[in-house]
């Protein structure tokens, strides 16, 4: 049976409609959730994607996680269920505190879409459990505060446990430690800038996408068999 | 109610728009002609509300008064065209239950004094018009016009634009999918800011923006509204820029500028598509420039109804607001809809889940023969504002026939003159006299890479872009939320070249349509449709008049040429600083359609081991110089010798049809998945074929090496129809140019790491990418 993922709609959300084409092409079955929903128990997975929730004012990801459904993602997260933050989603995750550190404008205080090339190096999450640590995906990066920093001993930590999941081979835009995509402690949390949905047909340049996507929706099925 | 057409001797003298002392009509804009005109279609005098009213829907940007009568010269019929010039936006037929709407318009006033909130709301404002036909917003295109950015001030005004552009359609989630950058000192002063937006519905779901239905509500979607942007089509638009130095408008005009807010923006569109997909709407127009008082002056008018409104129901978000400030704000993010009373509450309900304001303002009044009036009121309490004095019975604050405001603006049919200084910058052509330079620097000299400004802009939303920002023309894929499945494609190019028009508004308008419909065929696509924005000076001087109607009669003989429709467009006057006039600058969009869209195009990159050919004439024999290689409007000769006269060779459309179909053939092949003749392709323009042949090497990291060219002018010559492509297979493409009556020639080889061209060119490809990566970027971090 195909995975069933819920994709996060704030208003200001841009990025669900395509996630869900991509997670379905993925093999997913994707269902669109309103930000007031409060609960996600029916769903395998979760995706907060792209966009500017909220209008990212204030600082993104900032009011997004006062919606009524981010308590819902929260208890979803902590009973181990796979959530995945794409960009603007990485932001939430971020200010909700269910991903340590924080993103800032890029160094260059500008807005960046483009071509980038990531590193997976660690298999210990959701996204990247089921790809080998050391291969390189092409998956495009579109954000202005995409710059991942956080303190010397929280830096200390992730390396430590294998959180950093993804790294830029080549950094656009200023990230500590060249970090495209974060884990949670339990592997169960992930967060990545790159955007896997924009690179799933050759038409469109890369389908390296649908290797994380595929990798994120089988931790999925196997969440729900444990 | 169709318009007499004013001698423009019996009014000038008062013609300009200046703000002071003076009768109020005077102060709003109106000469005393209109303010005649008025009264006679009143039968009395106007009061200072309804005056208000006349005076920005009669403002140039408005009424279109001093252009309309030669637009009326352009081909707007075609058997795709679902809906032409006058509404919202352009509607094509893309086929399989798809319609595509397209729109361009320019925010050239607003961002030359508040450069990133001026580009912002032009983004906004395209959107709107494309959205509120039903269609999704899927691509957006920006051609930008500057000075050179040695100087301070166009830096601040090229990097706001980009900003405020990048800020806004990014936020908004609207995909930028390409544009122009052009910089010559003739925008110093009036800098050009132009949008396309293209969009795509399922065709059932086309609306227009016409009232109906007496009894029905007149709601009021989005923001609420303030004093920002009062005056913005008159005050703004309709006028030059009168100081050389331009910096003492800012704090004049700057109030006149609105403000966006892309979050508004996003909800609104989802909340209107959603309302036009559950068929909840009976018409919908946004509020543009000149606000409620073109909205419901417009949509009363096409519908032939009348319509009560009443000021009071407006949110607005400062207090004390008079009802003609309310009219006339130009506030962002909103939008008017006809509802039926039933459907009101369902309506209110899609619109509180997207937290998007609905607010019933009005109703739709009966109609009469000559349609129905537009009845302002201000609440039942006691009128307030300055036009209390002035109040008849019932508190109705103004009552005039909806049609006078949106339609009975006069036509001026303003004087025309062959500019004096013609005939001398024609004879000064650079073809003839020019002498050979330092080939490989003038070549560096005109490189400009614009992936500084498109990086900032997200080009990729969606999951369509097969082709994106800094190719001959984007391509997308026809499909977005809510579409019928598509196998096909479409692709949008926008074009101009000031420097040709300058020389030859109407044969330079036609060669700028001709190498639209080239980038086109780059990529695989057929032209299907035309939009313009025209960008010229003041209206009244006599040699500008003289330049829009030369580029009408330009664009309207080469689209009948080409078979192609006019759908909408754009008329901007007044871009003048300090009396002088902008140079001549139409810009076209054009829409082409892909039938089978599943590879990607071959591209632009050179491939290491392919032989370059030119696929079009080598010459031109009607041209004025013996060679047939015209230099006249080339970048070379305008950029690197300052010479900007000659005579520009004379389209030749029918064999431009040729060659063009030739190339969109083989790539459409190629796209559609077939026969991959050709290893990359690029369009020969600005720059010649030194500068398409440099893209393409920087673009494929591979050099390259041609011979046999005839000096710098074969090098540089800007002469159309021709195409750069690389193939393995050069027998099998000169053979189908045979076939197609196209000439084609080989002239050398891809690979190596230098650019050679045999006694012209010979650089190292090193230099060459690093002088690229510099060209535009070097210009904003050095200085």
């Amino acid at each position: 049976m195909a995975a069933h993922v819920g994709v996060v709609v704030f208003p200001g959300s841009n990025c669900e409609h395509d996630v869900a084409v991509a997670l379905e092409r993925a093999g997913a079955e994707a269902e669109l959730v309103w930000h007031t929903n409060q609960d996600l128990r029916a769903l395998d997975a979760v995706v907060l994607p792209g966009g500017f929730a909220h209008g990212d004012y204030l600082r993104p990801g900032a009011i997004a996680r006062f919606s009524p459904v981010m308590d819902a993602v929260e208890r979803f997260a902590e009973a181990g269920g796979p959530v995945l933050g794409i960009c603007n989603g990485f932001q939430v995750l971020t200010e909700a505190g269910l991903l340590p550190g924080a993103l800032v404008k890029n160094q260059g205080l500008r807005f960046v879409c483009s071509p980038a090339s990531v590193r997976v190096d660690s298999d210990r999450s959701v996204l990247t459990a089921a790809i080998e640590a050391g291969r390189t995906l092409n998956v495009p990066i579109n954000h202005f505060s995409g710059s991942y920093v956080c303190d010397g001993r929280t830096l200390g930590r992730i390396r430590e446990n294998g959180q950093i999941v993804l790294r830029y081979v080549e950094n656009p835009n200023g990230s500590l430690d060249d970090i495209a995509g974060l884990a949670n402690a339990a592997g169960n949390v992930v967060g990545l800038m790159p955007h896997p949905e924009r690179a799933i047909d050759e038409l469109l340049g890369s389908t390296d996408g649908l290797t994380l996507l595929g990798s994120f929706l089988q931790s999925a099925a196997g969440a729900r068999a444990a | 109610m169709t318009s007499s057409v004013l001698r423009t001797e019996q009014v000038d003298g008062v013609q300009r728009a200046e703000m002071g002392p003076g009768p109020f009509h005077r102060r709003l804009g109106l000469t005393d002609d209109e303010l005649d005109r008025i009264t006679l279609l009143l039968g009395r005098s106007p009061n200072e509300l309804e005056l208000s009213l006349y005076a920005v829907m009669w403002s140039e940007h408005c009424s279109y008064k001093s252009s309309r009568l030669h637009l009326r010269r352009l081909p707007t019929s075609g058997e795709r065209v679902l809906v032409g010039p006058g509404e919202n936006a352009g509607v094509i037929d893309a086929g399989d239950g798809i319609a595509v709407a397209v729109r361009i318009e320019s925010h050239n006033h607003p961002s030359a004094i508040e450069p990133h909130q001026g580009a912002a709301t032009g983004v906004g404002g395209i959107l709107r018009d494309v959205f509120t036909m039903g269609a999704r917003p899927l691509a957006v295109l920006d051609p930008l016009f500057f000075g050179p950015l040695g100087d301070a001030r166009q830096r601040w005004l090229f990097e706001g634009v980009v900003s405020g552009i990048s800020s806004y359609g990014n936020s908004v989630g609207v995909p930028t999918l390409g544009g122009e950058l052009t910089f010559d000192p003739c925008f110093a002063g009036n800098p050009l800011v132009n949008v396309l937006c293209v969009g795509a519905l399922p065709i059932e779901r086309l609306a227009l923006g016409r009232a109906s239905g007496p009894g029905n509500l007149v709601v009021l979607l989005g923001s609420t509204t303030g004093r920002d942007g009062i005056g913005g089509v008159s005050v703004l638009a309709s006028a030059g820029f009168s100081g050389a130095d331009t910096t003492d408008l800012d704090t004049a005009k700057r109030p006149s500028v609105q403000v966006g807010d892309p979050f508004e923006e996003k909800r609104l569109i989802e909340a209107c598509l959603e309302l036009l997909d559950a068929g909840l709407v009976v018409g919908i127009q946004d509020l543009g420039g000149a606000g409620l008082a073109c909205a419901t002056s417009e949509t009363a008018s096409r519908g032939g109804v009348g319509m009560e409104i009443d000021v009071a129901a407006v949110p607005r978000r400062e207090p004390d607001m008079t009802a003609w400030e309310v009219m006339t704000s130009e506030s962002q993010e909103r939008m008017l809809a006809i509802v039926t009373p039933k459907d009101w509450p369902e309506v209110e309900g899609v619109c509180r889940r997207w937290d998007v304001r609905a607010t019933v303002i009005g109703a739709v009044a009966e109609g009469g023969p000559d349609g129905g009036r537009l009845r302002i009121r201000d609440g039942n309490g006691p009128a307030g504002g300055r036009d209390g004095a002035t109040l008849g019975k019932d508190d109705v604050l103004a009552d005039v026939p909806a049609s006078s405001l949106a339609d009975a603006a006069p036509l001026y049919d303003r004087p025309m003159a062959i500019p004096s200084d013609l005939g001398a910058r024609r004879a000064d052509d650079p073809t003839l006299d020019e002498p050979r330079g330092d080939c490989t620097a003038e070549l560096l000299s005109l490189l400009c890479d614009p992936s500084w400004v498109w990086r900032q802009y997200d080009h990729q939303l969606f999951l369509n872009t097969v082709v994106g920002p800094g190719a001959d023309a984007a391509l997308l894929r026809l499909a977005g939320p809510g579409l019928p499945n598509s196998e096909r494609g479409i692709a949008v190019t926008t074009d101009s070249a000031p420097r040709w028009c300058a020389i030859d508004p109407r044969h330079g308008t036609a060669l700028v349509l001709a190498e639209a419909v080239s980038n086109l065929a780059c990529v695989g696509a057929s032209p299907v449709a035309v939009v313009n924005c025209l960008n010229f000076g003041n209206p009244e001087h006599p040699e500008v008049m003289w330049q829009l109607s030369e580029t009408i009669d330009g664009l309207a003989d080469a689209c009948r040429a080409l078979g192609l429709p006019v759908v909408g467009g754009n008329v901007s006057l007044y871009n003048e600083s300090g009396g002088v006039d902008i140079d001549p600058t139409p810009v076209l969009g054009v829409l082409g359609l892909v039938e089978r869209l599943r590879r990607r195009p071959p591209g632009t990159g050179l491939v290491d081991g392919t032989e370059i050919l030119l696929v079009g004439p080598r010459r031109h024999h009607r041209s004025a110089d013996p060679g047939g290689l015209p230099l006249a409007g080339t970048r070379w000769a305008v950029e690197c010798r300052a010479r900007r006269g000659g005579v520009l060779p004379e389209p030749e459309l029918d064999a431009h049809r040729r060659v063009a179909r030739l190339v969109a053939a083989l790539v459409g092949e190629q796209v559609a998945g077939g026969n991959a003749l050709l290893d990359s392709v690029h369009d020969v323009s600005g720059g010649g074929i030194a500068v398409a042949l440099a893209e393409m090497a920087v673009a494929g990291c591979v050099g390259a090496s041609l011979e046999g060219l005839d000096g710098h002018a074969e090098l540089f010559t800007e002469l159309p129809s021709r195409f750069l492509v690389a193939t393995r297979r050069a027998g099998d493409l000169l053979e189908r140019a045979t076939t197609a009556g196209v000439a084609a020639a080989v002239l050398g080889t891809a690979g190596g790491d230098r650019l050679v061209v045999d006694g012209l060119v010979d650089l190292a490809l090193e230099r060459l990418q690093d002088r690229w990566n510099r060209s535009l970027e070097g210009q904003l971090v050095d200085n």
